[in-house]
């Protein structure tokens, strides 16, 4: 005899799923997507399209019947023209054949490092305001998610002293994102430096997303692996999305020592298979052609950095002057408003969309993050409307 | 290129307010800048960029290659001087290869451009050859493409 006992379709979800918020942005996308001539600085991705020899790269491999899977690792080829940037670029060697993977976007790089490194129970760092699957992909792969706020009055910067009283006996990995995603914060020399002496006295591993890398505006952008005694514990994880505007191909890849790159590998073939083929033979074409495209677009990012930059300060808004990425992440707590409740007026006032900075993260709270991948034009408007708004919230 | 004359190739009307916000300079700066890319003939003058095709203005233009017979004193330039000042030539570049001078033509029918052809331009003393060509179509015109597609739209909130 069965029982009448019988489980809801939420029942069947997992524990350390149901205890995933869903995230802050999707909530706002389903609001801003009903409305429309809404100016949107809500925009993580360029507003540039993938320059044109690329997408041409990747219609002649089309034509020539590029449709098939590739080695789970990707395209040897391209794996070697990876290895050739990362150390022209960056000044790291890996061995294209076995120290470089190729993944789906950082996203699943990030996922796999995780789930190759993380036993349950494991904490993991990262700095927060940060990208908003951090914390959750830490959880999914049954690892303790541990933020370290990075606060504004230091700019957004994470430094030892932030990082060392976290440090448990169960400390995996930290996780770091410079260029930042929300508050374009970069890293300078001398901290980096210090979480890399840090990193070898306490023998964590570092998982590094530099996804915005060559979008760095004041000085040269320096890689945590190329420090001393930091390429054999790092995992780096670069692509093609921000810097080559290339988001829709999905395409990234990790570099990392070959044991850590085979265990990726490992979850990687068995749920990927491979990154699409396509894709693949793109960023080929990107690596291959001297980077015109990618100068114009960053000194087109720089302007605007500017222009939004000194807009903001004549609004009177307290903000640190983004040094990479395309995001501004000015101070709006003495406003009297929530972050949430900021953007949804905003929007509702003024038809402008910005992202909730409670959407990065507790330590968001107080921020928005506005865009800077936007034309000049919408810009342009855009300033004036958030000035308007904000002179109207001015007590 | 100087930053500030990239920002006014792509836009004449940028106002120097913006481009002292871009630049993070101040707007004097600016104002002085611009004004002395004007005085020294660097920035020549500011144009609209119009798709003349939608106009629909009856006009045609023409190509022309021109073979000239160099002179012992000024080379190619005296004679480019005098075809270039005709207001049918639009613009005039001095070339290498089969040809010397390409020139653009605009007027208002082939007969006019014919006209031209065999009277102005064959009949100047130097000019041994000409070589015409109708254009049909504009696709592209000062690096904007004139053709419009659909544009992919992009979600308007993303991580």
């Amino acid at each position: 005899m069965s029982t009448n006992v019988s489980k809801s379709a939420h029942d069947f979800i997992a524990a350390d799923l149901q205890k995933i918020p869903p995230s802050g942005i999707r909530a706002f996308f389903d609001i801003v997507s009903e409305m429309d001539d809404v100016i949107s600085l809500g925009v993580g991705e360029p507003d540039f399209v993938t320059p044109w020899h690329i997408r041409e790269g990747s219609i002649f491999a089309l034509e020539r019947g590029a449709t098939g899977y590739t080695s789970n690792l990707g395209l040897t080829k391209l794996r070697l023209a990876i290895a050739d940037y990362v150390r022209d670029t960056f000044e790291i060697s890996y061995d294209g054949k076995t120290e470089i993977l190729i993944t789906v976007g950082v996203s699943e790089g990030l996922d796999l490092a995780l789930r190759a490194i993380i036993d349950p129970g494991d904490e993991v760092l990262y700095h927060e305001p940060c990208y908003v699957s951090y914390g959750p992909v830490i959880t999914l792969a049954h690892g303790v998610p541990v933020p370290i706020q990075t606060p504004r009055e230091l700019g957004f910067r994470l430094t030892r002293d932030l990082v060392e009283p976290h440090l448990t006996p169960k400390t995996k990995a930290l996780m770091l994102n410079f260029p930042n995603n929300p508050t374009g914060a970069t890293v300078s020399l001398e901290d980096l430096t210090d979480i890399a002496k840090l990193a070898c006295e306490r023998d964590i591993l570092i998982i590094a997303d530099e996804i915005y890398a060559e979008l760095t505006y004041d000085g040269k952008h320096v890689s945590i692996a190329s420090l001393p005694g930091m390429r054999d514990r790092t995992i780096f994880l670069h692509g093609f999305s921000k810097a080559w505007a290339m988001t829709g191909f999905r395409i990234g890849y990790a570099c990392a020592p070959q044991p850590l790159i085979e265990a990726m590998m490992k979850i990687h073939q068995y749920t990927m298979l491979c990154a699409p083929i396509l894709s693949q033979e793109a960023a080929l074409e990107a690596l291959n052609q001297p980077a015109v495209d990618i100068h114009e677009m960053k000194s087109a990012y720089v302007k605007r950095r500017n222009f939004v930059y000194r807009s903001m300060e004549d609004m009177g808004l307290i903000l640190e002057k983004p040094s990479g990425a395309f995001y501004a992440f000015p101070y709006i707590g003495h406003l009297g408003l929530s972050s949430r409740d900021f953007a949804l007026q905003l929007l509702d006032q003024e038809k402008v969309a910005v992202v909730p900075g409670s959407a990065f993260g507790e330590f968001g709270e107080g921020h928005i993050r506005c865009s800077y991948a936007t034309g000049m034009d919408e810009l342009k408007i855009a300033m004036d409307r958030i000035g308007q708004f904000v002179e109207r919230l001015n007590p | 290129m100087d930053e500030l004359l990239k920002i006014l190739k792509h836009n004449a009307l940028e106002t120097p307010e913006n481009i002292a916000g871009m630049l993070d300079i101040s707007v004097e700066d600016a104002k002085a800048k611009i004004a002395d890319y004007e005085k020294i003939g660097i920035i020549r003058g500011y144009q609209a960029i119009i798709d003349e095709d939608k106009l629909d203005l009856g006009r045609v233009t023409a190509v022309i290659e021109v073979n000239v017979t160099p002179e012992r004193e000024g080379g190619f330039n005296r004679i480019g001087d005098r075809i270039g000042k005709f207001p049918e030539v639009t613009s005039m570049y001095l070339m290498s290869g089969a040809f010397d001078f390409l020139l653009f033509v605009e007027s208002h029918n082939l007969r006019e451009v014919a006209m031209f052809v065999s009277e102005k331009l064959s009949t100047i003393s130097g000019v041994t050859s000409t070589s015409t060509h109708f254009m049909l179509k504009t696709y592209k015109h000062h690096g904007l493409m004139m053709t419009s597609e659909d544009e992919y739209e992009r979600l308007k909130v993303s991580p």
